[in-house]
């Protein structure tokens, strides 16, 4: 038995398909911009925005819905990148055989600043609900937050639904957009750069914000199979500090060795560790000692912040997919916005795109709250 | 097998389905439960309302099953559930850059607005290095919650999950229960 992934869809600045997303990516666009004064912020930042013209026609022609309910952006991210992934295959959303799984940090939390705020709207829970309920599907969604760790959270999630038995298959959906009290907040921990990030340079300055929506689906299916297929995945705390990763790097280690022991994989048959690379002093360097660690310092290093910057809720799935593509054709993505090492282990980081032959790679993330977590994805058919 | 449950409310504090403790008006229940049980973890202060209430329910639970503490390892995971995410942390931190004239943004109240923060706070006091996770439900859900705790035993190195649903949407309205799950 194995888990395959049978459909995908990406919504984000760089495009609003997977393929779009993945030639933009190639072409080395960014969408990161800075703004003097965003949403009236006192402070200039960089940061990657959905256009909202694009997304309303999407959504308008695309996703069938009363007229009579006025969603949110995060509501139509979420329900046009599931719409967009769904149409490509033949899964029924609507049996009691599929579960909908949402990763999201801050879901619907700019209602806040609403005069009188439909506080039930603002839970991520509360999305996954309704996203299950646009489909017709009766079982429970879950909703995994786990900050910055999320969109690999819920597709472990997933995998355990369907390796046990419990479901057949699961629509997983990464999602989060920006606004005045997520940018606020990083500006408040002094963790954002007024500039393009610079993930594992010694330039770093910190981290870029990001929107998007990423949906993958997963389906149990026999060994033979084609396609990409998720072999284990694994989540460690630091058990350290709340808000900066460890200085040993224990959690994303302990993730690491997990994931490579669970998939039995080697260090050989990498194509790519594909990172959080926040482009932070602390997240590049932890992830450094950790790499180092877990032996994995002779795989190829890439992260896809310099293109997007940091998406929250949807990076581990939009990252994920990303790489499947990339390693599609051949190619492990540059990362871009690198330019000298600027950590104290060494990893193998490159600004430009290299070729591989390998199809097996491992996406690492940490988060707040001292998590982290690994997952290992194989697509045998690329030999 | 379920090892000790903790029930955590407003008003009292119940271990194994027995009330060990009530609330007295005018006074912080969290602070007094913090004291009775000379939890001695100054960190406790700076908490939001949240990981306060999953702080010291998580303790009471781990007093009960007694045994070495503190000591690191990763067969154990954490794995909490509630509707309203960090709904009240959320509120607080809103109220900080509601008004253009008094912009005020906390990095000390922003770090608690999400709600994997509690996860985090119990590994960090018991150096829990195995699984933690936070998962949203629409709704209070037995059956939601022990399917996800099967899942969490998945992980081959998770031989015990400290588990329930801690919600806190305002200062006086919370609620914990907490038990401890040992793989069978």
């Amino acid at each position: 038995m194995i888990i395959r992934k049978i459909a995908e869809n990406i919504v984000s600045p760089l495009g609003f398909t997977t393929e779009e997303n993945f030639a933009s990516v190639m072409a080395g666009h960014t969408a990161l911009r800075r703004y003097d004064s965003l949403w009236d912020l006192p402070f200039p930042c960089f940061v990657s925005l959905i256009p909202d013209e694009r997304l309303d026609a999407e959504f308008e022609t695309q996703v069938p819905c009363s007229t009579s309910t006025v969603y949110t952006k995060f509501e139509k991210c979420v329900l046009l990148s599931a719409t967009k992934a769904l149409k490509q295959c033949e899964l029924d959303a609507a049996s009691d055989r599929v579960v909908f799984i949402l990763s999201s940090t801050k879901g619907n939390v700019t209602l806040l600043s609403d005069e009188n705020p439909d506080i039930e709207r603002v839970t991520p829970a509360h999305t996954a609900q309704l996203v299950a309920r646009h489909f017709h599907n009766p079982n429970t969604p879950i909703t995994v937050s786990n900050a910055c760790i999320s969109g690999l959270c819920a597709q472990i999630e997933a995998y355990r639904c369907l390796m046990s038995g419990q479901y057949d298959a699961a629509v997983v959906i990464g999602a989060d957009v920006l606004s005045p009290f997520i940018v606020a907040g990083f500006q408040s921990l002094k963790a954002l750069s007024d500039e393009q990030c610079r993930p594992f340079s010694a330039n770093r300055k910190g981290l870029n914000l990001g929107e998007a929506a990423a949906t993958v689906v997963y389906s149990v299916d026999d060994d033979a199979a084609d396609g990409w297929r998720m072999l284990a995945g694994a989540v460690r705390n630091d058990a350290n500090h709340i808000s900066g990763p460890s200085r040993t790097g224990e959690g994303s280690y302990q993730a690491l060795t997990a994931v490579i022991r669970d998939s039995g994989l080697s260090t050989n048959d990498l194509a790519c560790l594909n990172v959080h690379g926040t482009s932070t002093m602390y997240n590049d360097e932890m992830e450094s000692i950790a790499i180092n660690r877990a032996a994995l310092n002779a795989v190829p290093v890439n992260a896809m912040k310099g293109y997007y910057g940091h998406t929250l809720g949807a990076a581990g799935i939009l990252e994920t997919l990303l790489t499947m593509r990339a390693l599609e054709d051949g190619i492990v993505p540059g990362t871009r916005g690198f330019d000298e090492l600027g950590v104290s282990m060494p990893v193998k980081v490159s600004s430009q795109s290299v070729d591989t032959d390998k199809h097996t790679f491992v996406k690492l993330l940490s988060g707040f709250g001292g998590c982290n977590a690994a997952a290992a994805f194989t697509n045998p058919n690329l030999k | 097998m379920v090892k000790h449950t903790v029930k955590l409310t407003p008003n009292y504090l119940e271990v194994n389905g027995k009330r060990v403790a009530e609330a007295v008006a005018g006074e912080s229940f969290l602070t007094k439960l913090y004291r009775l049980y000379n939890m001695e973890y100054p960190k406790f202060f700076k908490m939001d309302v949240l990981c306060k209430v999953g702080f010291v329910a998580s303790e009471v639970l781990l007093g009960t099953e007694g045994g070495e503490r503190f000591v690191p390892r990763s067969d154990r995971a954490v794995l909490l559930f509630n509707r309203h995410s960090s709904l009240h942390a959320d509120n607080t931190f809103q109220r900080t850059i509601a008004n253009p004239d008094e912009f005020y943004p906390s990095p000390s109240v922003f770090v608690y607005t999400l709600p994997n923060i509690v996860t985090g706070e119990i590994a960090i006091r018991n150096k829990y290095q195995g699984e933690s996770s936070f998962i949203l439900l629409p709704e209070k859900s037995e059956e939601a919650m022990d399917q996800a705790v099967a899942r969490a035993f998945m992980d081959r190195e998770t031989t015990s999950v400290l588990t329930g649903w801690v919600e806190a949407v305002s200062e006086t309205e919370y609620e914990a229960l907490l038990d401890l799950r040992l793989k069978t």
